[in-house]
C-alpha cells in the first residue's frame, strides 16, 4: 500500500472537522501518553483548538524530549539553489512559470563559486534546490553531486519528484537525503494552487516519499506548506505520512519542515489561511510529542525574533544566511528569489547566538563516508563555541 | 581507587566511559570529562573532521589525558561500518572502535546480524572492537569468540534513562563473560551506574544523563562517585539479599527430640 491508498481512506474535510471537535479530555489523554505511545488520534487532539490552553505544557515537554534525544545541539545547514527554471504554475511560488523574470541554471563554475562561499561560512550540510524542469533532471543533478560531494559532509536534495531508479542513482553518487513537501494534502486546494505543469499530478507527488523509501534513501523529508488549507488537518496528514513511512521504510530517517507562506513576487490574489506563530509553535510541539526522534527544521523564512525564541521548542536543525536565488551567495540579488528570507543574519551570528544560549551549533553531523564517498575537505572554517 | 580494568592489554583506572555528544559547548564537555575521571571517551565519527583540519569537538579533548574510542553511529550495515572504521583509524590514529550498527533510526536498536559479521571482519583487519549490542547472552559469547575486545550490551533503550531494564539478561552475560562487559545506554542516574558495577559489570558508558543534565559537570562527578562506590561494593563482597525473616519456630528440632 502506498501513501496515496492510505490518504484516500481519509477525507480532508472530515479530518478537519474531527480535529475541531476534540475536547479538553482528549488533550489531557494525549499529554498523559508515554514517549512511544501517542496515537494519531492523540496527535489530532494536540493540534486541536482544545489544546491551545495547554501550549506551555506542550512546549515544556517538547523541549525536554528534544534535549533528551538530541542534547543541547542545533545542526546548521544552508540551501543552495541551482536553478529557478520551472515548468509549474504554482499560485504561491516565486519560481512559478508565469512570472516574467530572468531564468537561470547554474553551470559548473557558478556552482563551485557558490560552494566556495558556503564552505567559507563553515557549512558542511548543504540542501540543493531546483525548480521543476527537464533542464535540471537526473543528469544535471548527478553532475552537481560530483562537483560538490568532496566539499561537504552531507548533500541533500529538494528537487522535482523522480523515479525510484533516479533516487538509487543519486544514492550511489553520494546523496544523503531528499526533501519533498506535499504543499497541501487537501485535494481541492491542491488543484486550485497547482493548475498547470507536472506538479498538477497530485498522486505522483503523494507517492514520492514511497519511491524514496523503496530506493533506500537514508533520510526523507516531508511537510506541508501552511496557509493553503486548514492547518490542523494539513499537520495531521503529515503525521499520517510520517507513521506510514516509519512502518514501511523503517531504515530511513524522517525530517519535517514547517514552511509558511511568505510574500513573494506575483502573490496578489492568494486567499491564504491564517497560520501564525502561535499555531506554528503548537504544530511543532505536537510533532515532537508524536515522535521523539523525527528531525524538525526551522527555516530563515521565519523572523530572527521568532527563531531566537522558538529554536528550543523541538527543532533540531536551522538554516542560516540563506539565499533563495540561484547564484545568490557569490552574486547577491541578481536573480529571482523563491521566497523572502526574514532572518538575514550571517551564519556566524546565528552560531554565536546559539552558543550564548547554551546550544552547540553543529556544522557536521554526517560524513561522506556514510554515503560511500571518499572525502577530502579543506576549506571549512566553522565558528565554534 | 578501584582495581584497574584491562581491555586489549590497556589498563584503565576509571570504569566510567563518557560519550561526547549532546553537550551544550566544548568547554562544558571538557569540564564534564575532567569531573568524571573518565579515561576512555567516545566520539562519533560523523561529528568530527576527518580531513585533518582542526576540529571543534576534538579540540576540547586532551589526547594526553583521554583515549579516544571512535564510534560508528549512523551506519546501517557492515559495509558502511567497515568504511567508517577505516576512516576513523586513519583520521583519529587509533585502532580502537566502538562498533554501532543501527539500521533503525527510530529506536536506534543495534543489528545483531550485521554487528557480528562486522566485528569478525574488523578484528581480522586489526581493530580493537567494542561492539554495542542488545543484552543477548548468546550474541555476547559469539562476539567474544570472533575476537571482540569487550562487549557493550545495553541497559535500556539509548537515551531512555530507564536504568538496568535488561538486568536479568545482563546477569547471564556477566556470569558467562569471556571479555570485559561494559554496560552501555539507558543509564539515567548515578544509582543505575552503581547498580551496574555492583552486579559485576566491568564498566559503564554514559552520555545523555550527563550531557543533558541541568548541571553536566556536577552530574559527571556524581556518576564518577556512583561507579566507584558500585565497584568498591562489588570488590568488597556484597552480602546476598535476604528476603525472608528467620523462622522463630524451628521445624526440625523434633528430630533431636526423637533421638533422645
Amino acid at each position: 500500500m502506498t501513501f496515496e491508498d492510505l490518504w484516500r481512506q481519509h477525507d480532508f474535510g472530515a479530518v478537519a472537522a474531527h480535529i475541531a471537535g476534540m475536547g479538553t479530555a482528549d488533550v489531557r489523554r494525549a499529554l498523559g501518553r508515554g514517549r512511544v505511545a501517542l496515537t494519531l488520534d492523540d496527535f489530532a487532539a494536540l493540534l486541536s483548538p482544545a489544546a491551545a490552553p495547554f501550549l506551555e505544557e506542550m512546549a515544556q515537554t517538547s523541549h525536554r524530549r528534544t534535549v533528551e534525544r538530541f542534547g543541547h545541539t542545533m545542526q546548521l545547514y544552508a540551501p543552495l539553489y541551482l536553478s529557478n527554471v520551472c515548468a509549474n504554475l504554482c499560485t504561491y511560488c516565486g519560481f512559478s512559470a508565469h512570472n516574467q523574470v530572468e531564468r537561470l541554471v547554474l553551470g559548473d563554475g557558478e556552482i563551485l563559486a557558490e560552494a566556495t562561499v558556503l564552505a567559507r561560512h563553515g557549512f558542511q550540510h548543504v540542501l540543493i534546490l531546483t525548480g521543476e524542469s527537464p533542464r535540471v533532471g537526473a543528469d544535471y543533478l548527478v553532475r552537481a553531486l560530483r562537483l560538490l560531494r568532496a566539499r561537504f559532509a552531507s548533500l541533500s536534495f529538494e528537487v522535482q519528484p523522480m523515479e525510484v531508479d533516479d533516487y538509487v542513482r543519486f544514492g550511489q553518487e553520494g546523496m544523503s537525503a531528499v526533501m519533498v513537501y506535499q504543499e497541501t494534502y487537501d485535494p481541492a486546494a491542491y488543484a486550485r494552487h497547482h493548475p498547470r505543469g507536472p506538479k498538477a499530478n497530485m498522486p505522483y507527488r503523494l507517492n514520492t516519499p514511497d519511491r524514496l523509501g523503496q530506493a533506500g534513501v537514508k533520510k526523507i523529508g516531508i511537510g506541508a506548506l501552511y496557509g493553503l488549507s486548514d492547518w490542523r488537518a494539513e499537520a495531521w496528514f503529515v503525521g499520517l505520512h510520517l507513521r506510514h513511512l516509519e512502518s514501511r521504510y523503517w531504515r530511513s530517517r524522517a525530517s519535517i519542515s514547517f514552511p509558511r507562506l511568505r510574500p513573494h513576487q506575483g502573490d496578489v490574489a492568494l486567499s491564504l489561511r491564517a497560520f501564525g506563530e502561535r499555531e506554528l509553535v503548537q504544530t511543532v510541539c505536537a510533532f515532537r510529542l508524536l515522535s521523539q526522534e523525527v528531525e524538525l527544521s526551522l527555516s530563515t523564512r521565519e523572523s530572527a525574533r521568532f527563531r531566537n525564541h522558538a529554536f528550543r521548542l523541538g527543532f533540531t536543525s536551522m538554516s542560516a544566511g540563506s539565499r533563495t536565488n540561484p547564484g545568490g551567495y557569490a552574486r547577491p540579488r541578481e536573480s529571482l528569489e523563491q521566497f523572502s528570507v526574514d532572518d538575514s543574519r550571517a551564519p556566524v551570528e546565528v552560531a554565536e547566538f546559539l552558543c550564548a544560549r547554551g546550544y552547540q551549533p553543529v556544522w557536521k553531523d554526517w560524513d561522506g563516508t556514510y554515503d560511500g564517498q571518499v572525502v577530502n575537505r579543506t576549506e571549512h572554517e566553522a565558528p565554534t563555541c | 581507587m578501584n582495581s584497574p580494568l584491562v581491555i586489549a592489554g590497556v589498563e584503565l583506572r576509571s570504569r566510567l566511559f563518557l560519550g561526547t555528544g549532546k553537550f551544550s559547548s566544548g568547554p562544558v564537555m571538557r569540564e564534564s570529562l575532567a569531573a568524571s575521571g573518565a579515561q576512555l571517551v567516545t566520539v562519533a565519527l560523523r561529528r568530527v573532521r576527518t580531513d585533518g583540519a582542526s576540529d571543534d569537538l576534538l579540540g576540547h579533548i586532551d589526547p594526553t589525558l583521554y583515549r579516544l574510542l571512535p564510534n560508528t553511529s549512523g551506519v546501517r550495515d557492515r559495509r558502511e561500518a567497515i568504511l567508517a572504521a577505516e576512516l576513523a583509524r586513519e583520521a583519529l590514529q587509533t585502532n580502537w572502535l566502538k562498533l554501532e550498527i543501527h539500521p533503525d533510526p527510530k529506536f536506534l536498536m543495534p543489528d545483531p546480524v550485521e554487528t557480528l559479521a562486522a566485528t569478525e571482519e574488523l578484528v581480522r583487519r586489526g581493530f580493537v572492537v567494542l561492539p554495542y549490542v542488545h543484552a543477548d547472552p548468546v550474541l555476547c559469547r559469539r562476539l567474544a569468540e570472533v575476537g571482540a575486545a569487550a562487549v557493550m550490551p545495553l541497559g535500556a533503550p539509548i537515551g531512555s534513562n530507564q536504568g538496568l531494564a535488561s538486568r536479568a539478561f545482563l546477569e547471564i552475560i556477566l556470569a558467562q563473560r569471556q571479555v570485559p562487559v561494559v554496560i552501555d545506554a539507558g543509564l539515567g542516574a548515578p544509582s543505575h551506574a552503581a547498580a551496574a558495577l555492583e552486579m559485576g559489570a566491568d564498566a559503564v558508558l554514559v552520555n545523555t544523563a550527563i550531557a543533558s543534565a541541568a548541571d553536566p559537570v556536577s552530574m559527571a562527578r556524581a556518576f564518577r562517585l556512583g561507579v566507584e562506590a558500585g565497584r568498591r561494593g562489588f570488590e568488597a563482597g556484597l552480602a546476598a539479599p535476604v528476603v525472608e525473616a528467620r523462622a522463630s519456630s524451628p521445624l526440625t528440632t523434633f528430630l533431636a527430640e526423637e533421638a533422645r
